[in-house]
């Protein structure tokens, strides 16, 4: 295989873990005024994702720094091109890491539940958005500078990928308090969850039908098919009370959703509107040198970090119970 | 103002107050840990009292400069896409290998030490409060490479077709000796604010009386550990300031208003400087002391501005290459004179504290106190030194900072984002600061006994 694909493989498995393991941060964020209905509920839930949503959110800025290495173009590209919705993910990614940290120390617990839930609805909506235009292409000049404005990126597509994946993100949230709870906590997660994913199924399904009529191939046909599979196993799962394949399921899915979009967009990484003016993996990638150097250090810290992490889990894996 | 300049604000605004917690973070994860550490050799329940205690503090501020970071890691890409694909095949490289091999280490096992007090073995539990520090220090070196490249670019190559730089050496890169002097500089400069942070408390605490022995202790460590980075401080200072004269002659003949070649010059202690002119109108000097300083010998020859910039239109074209030379001038002044008043500090809180004595004079706790703030300005100083004196370059000799500007930034989108940013890390920094204020107040968590009979909780939720 080439350098540029396997870095451009590596930037999707990076995104790819930060949906899957952000993804349920996010969706415990969105469902906290709902599932919880006292303080000792609500932090409880908190506690649930506590030790790891640090580690969780550091999958993004891996991905943003992989990009910077292997794709300068790219990372150029997109992130001085979608300003707005950055920023708005930015601050909202800061309002829920300060909530995080500091609801349990301060006095003023429900204004850092409320920053905690707008802090995760957002970025868990704009990342959805944001993968809907770059899969289906924006508009980009001759030096592949971004030309729309933000109103471009808000067309009704992109406003349905992002609806798309705070749905899953909210199922998958779910999901995973019913794996990490006991009790009533764990009831009101499973109910949430029957109602989080029959949305899911329909409104990723449209987009994911959308998206295959858009830029589908063959192969992230089959890949579309398993996310919905996954999505529909989970349901299954998750209404016979086997949480833990409900979210082995849903997780799966979210793998597969986020292969059907980089699948969809190789070998482009950024397709213009106008295809002579597309970013791809050649035109955009660091020279073979930097890429060889970047290959061994991912190749040797990969694993390790994979292994301190999976550690992490094991070491928590304890359903918690509702404190005093 | 145009995009440019907003950008330019932008850029410093987040990224100094960014710095605000990062050196906190470096200083106070390594002595938490010492403190830990110190309970687990001699099961003195003292330590962990101080280790829950100065734990806390640590974590408040870690949040701070978490958020503030993942601004950071898009803001290149934000505002200065030009210079993103211009430098990206080497830049990339550290900022990618920090994430990959830094942040989730301090991430993940910060996470481990805040809930494993009662799931982890003593000495697991320990050694993840090492791992995590380790890995600020491990963050800051790689970012430190990343930034030096742009201070003095080595290990790579002009690509004429494209008109990009390209990387050809790693090691050059890593190992660059920019790199080399600025990484303990910054180190030591992050154990002088650690520990001014940890004496002002330290002697507030003393003064209102409670839990005199404990805090006696993490006053004298602070106070040791302040004087001996201090020192540190200023003998890496020294190397840097030797290496800078020799690769941005610029930014040192700025720093001193040294405005024509010079043998034997002076260190400028006060000067009052006609820029239009190249000249000064007033100059205090210790004589010989900036030849030394910058040459190791009391008559070496240290360039001046105005032949610097005869000589940089010659090599680069007309220009102006002169940085702003008041700002640079008295950034660098002032970093090394708040500097040195916070080895004061903590060298007269040695004399106060000596041989089982306490500090009762009101004044002494006053001025601990205020003390805290000398090591932050001390740091913002010598950031806003080290890249204002680089301009007009953002990349030494390569890239300009106009050139690297994004194109399509908007100004009505910068200066939202900027006052933005702005307004939420104001009204951050109001609740940091009372929950700091807040904790410290609280005093440490009561005795627990030799051994604690329950699991200890978790330090949050
Ligand atoms: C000398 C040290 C130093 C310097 C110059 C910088 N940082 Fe920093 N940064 C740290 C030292 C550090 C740290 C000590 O590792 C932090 C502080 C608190 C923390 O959590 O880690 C951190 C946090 C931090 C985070 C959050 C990591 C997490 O979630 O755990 C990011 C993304 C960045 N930084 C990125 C940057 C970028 C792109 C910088 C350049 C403009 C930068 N930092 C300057
Ligand atoms: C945390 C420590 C740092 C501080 C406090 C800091 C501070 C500043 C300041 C004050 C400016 C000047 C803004 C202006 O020119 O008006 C600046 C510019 C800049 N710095 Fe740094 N900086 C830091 C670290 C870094 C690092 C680590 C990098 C790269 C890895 C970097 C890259 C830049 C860039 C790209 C600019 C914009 C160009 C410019 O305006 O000069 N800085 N920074
Ligand atoms: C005798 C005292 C000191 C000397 C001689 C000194 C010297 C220097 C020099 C020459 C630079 C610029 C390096 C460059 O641009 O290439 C610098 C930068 C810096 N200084 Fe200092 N310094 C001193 C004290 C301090 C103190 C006390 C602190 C903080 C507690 C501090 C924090 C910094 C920081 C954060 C930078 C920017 C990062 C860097 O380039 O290393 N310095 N210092």
């Amino acid at each position: 295989m080439e350098l540029t694909t396997v870095w451009f493989v590596l930037i999707a498995v990076l995104w790819t873990g930060y949906f899957v393991l952000e993804g349920f941060d996010f969706g415990v964020g969105v469902l906290l005024p709902f599932v919880a209905r006292d303080e000792a509920e609500r932090r409880t839930v908190i506690a649930s994702i506590g030790p790891v949503w640090d580690g969780n959110e550091v999958w993004l800025l891996v991905a943003g720094g992989a990009t910077f290495a292997a794709f300068p173009e790219w990372y150029a590209t997109l992130f001085s091109g979608f300003y707005l919705p950055l920023f708005l993910i930015l601050l909202a990614l800061i309002a829920r890491g300060v909530a995080l940290e500091y609801r349990s120390k301060s006095d003023h617990t429900r204004g850092w539940d409320r920053a905690f839930f707008w802090g995760s609805l957002v970025p868990a909506f704009l990342w959805g958005v944001a993968f809907a235009n770059i899969v289906h292409g924006v508009p980009l000049d001759a030096s592949h500078e971004y030309t729309g404005n933000l109103f471009t990126l808000l067309n009704p597509y992109a406003l349905l990928g992002g609806a798309a994946t705070l749905t899953l993100f909210t199922f998958h949230g779910a999901v995973f308090l019913a794996l990490r709870t006991q009790g009533e906590l764990r009831a009101t997660a499973t109910r949430l969850g029957r109602q989080a994913g029959l949305l899911t199924l329909l409104v990723g399904g449209v987009f994911l039908v959308l998206t295959q009529l858009d830029s589908g191939r063959p192969a992230t046909w089959v890949t579309a098919g398993v996310a919905a599979a996954g999505i529909l196993a989970a349901l299954v799962a998750t209404a016979r009370g086997r949480d833990g394949w409900a979210f082995t399921a849903n997780a799966v899915a979210i793998v597969a959703i986020t292969a059907t979009l980089f699948g969809n967009l190789w070998p482009d990484v950024m397709p213009a509107l106008d295809p002579a003016n597309s970013l791809n993996v050649t035109n955009a990638a660091s020279t073979p040198y930097t890429l060889t150097v970047m290959t061994w250090v991912a190749a040797i810290f990969t694993p390790v970090v994979l292994l301190y992490q999976g550690w992490t889990y094991w070491v928590f894996r304890k359903r918690l119970t509702v404190g005093p | 103002m145009d995009a440019l300049d907003l950008s330019r604000w932008q850029f410093g605004i987040t990224t100094v107050y960014h710095f605000l917690f990062v050196p906190l973070t470096i200083g106070l994860s390594l002595l938490v840990a010492g403190l830990q550490t110190a309970w687990h050799r001699t099961g003195n329940p003292a330590y962990l009292r101080l280790t829950r205690f100065w734990g806390k503090l640590f974590l408040i501020n870690f949040a701070m400069g978490v958020v503030t970071g993942i601004v950071q890691e898009f803001q290149f890409g934000m505002n200065w896409s030009e210079y993103s694909r211009f430098v990206g095949d080497i830049f990339g490289a550290p900022l990618a290998m920090e994430g990959l091999i830094a942040f989730f280490m301090e991430s993940t096992f910060l996470g481990l030490w805040i809930f494993g007090w009662d799931r982890l073995k003593p000495r697991v539990h320990l050694a993840t409060i090492w791992l995590a520090s380790i890995g600020t220090a491990v963050s800051a070196y790689f970012i430190l490479a990343a930034n030096s490249w742009m201070q003095h670019p080595v290990g790579y190559r002009l690509n004429p077709t494209t008109g990009r730089a390209e990387l050809t050496d790693i090691w050059a890169v890593l190992t660059n000796s920019t790199t080399l002097v600025t990484f303990p500089h910054v180190i030591f400069g992050a154990f002088v604010t650690a520990g001014a942070f940890m004496i002002g408390i330290s002697v507030w605490q003393l003064a209102r009386g409670r839990d005199v022995a404990l805090f006696r202790t993490s006053a004298r460590l602070a106070m040791v550990v302040s004087l001996v980075a201090a020192v540190g401080v200023a003998v890496s200072g020294h190397w840097q300031a030797q290496i800078m004269t020799e690769q941005q002659p610029m930014k040192m003949a700025a720093a001193e208003a040294l405005w024509e070649d010079e043998t034997s010059a002076g260190f400028s202690l006060f000067a009052v400087g006609d820029v239009e002119n190249g000249r000064n109108h007033v100059n205090l000097q210790i004589p010989g002391g900036l030849s030394l300083l910058a040459t190791n010998s009391l008559d070496g020859k240290v360039e001046g501005i105005n032949d610097i910039q005869a000589r940089y239109q010659a090599l680069y074209g007309p220009g102006d290459y002169r940085p702003i030379v008041g700002l640079a001038y008295w950034s660098f002044r002032l970093m090394i004179g708040f500097g040195a008043l916070a080895a004061l500090l903590a060298l007269a809180g040695l004399w106060f504290t000596r041989r089982g004595r306490f500090p009762r004079n009101p004044w002494f706790t006053r001025i601990a106190l205020l003390g805290i703030s000398l090591p932050f300005l001390a740091n913002s100083l010598g950031w806003i030194f080290t890249e204002m004196g680089r301009q007009p370059w953002a990349v030494f000799g390569l890239m300009r900072t106009s050139a690297a500007v994004s194109p399509g930034a908007d100004v009505l989108e910068v200066a939202l984002t900027l006052v933005g940013f702005t307004l939420v890390y104001a009204v951050l920094a109001a609740i940091e600061v009372r929950l700091l204020i807040k904790y410290v107040r609280l005093g440490p968590e009561p005795e627990t006994g030799t051994e604690p009979a329950e699991p200890l909780p978790a330090l949050s939720y």
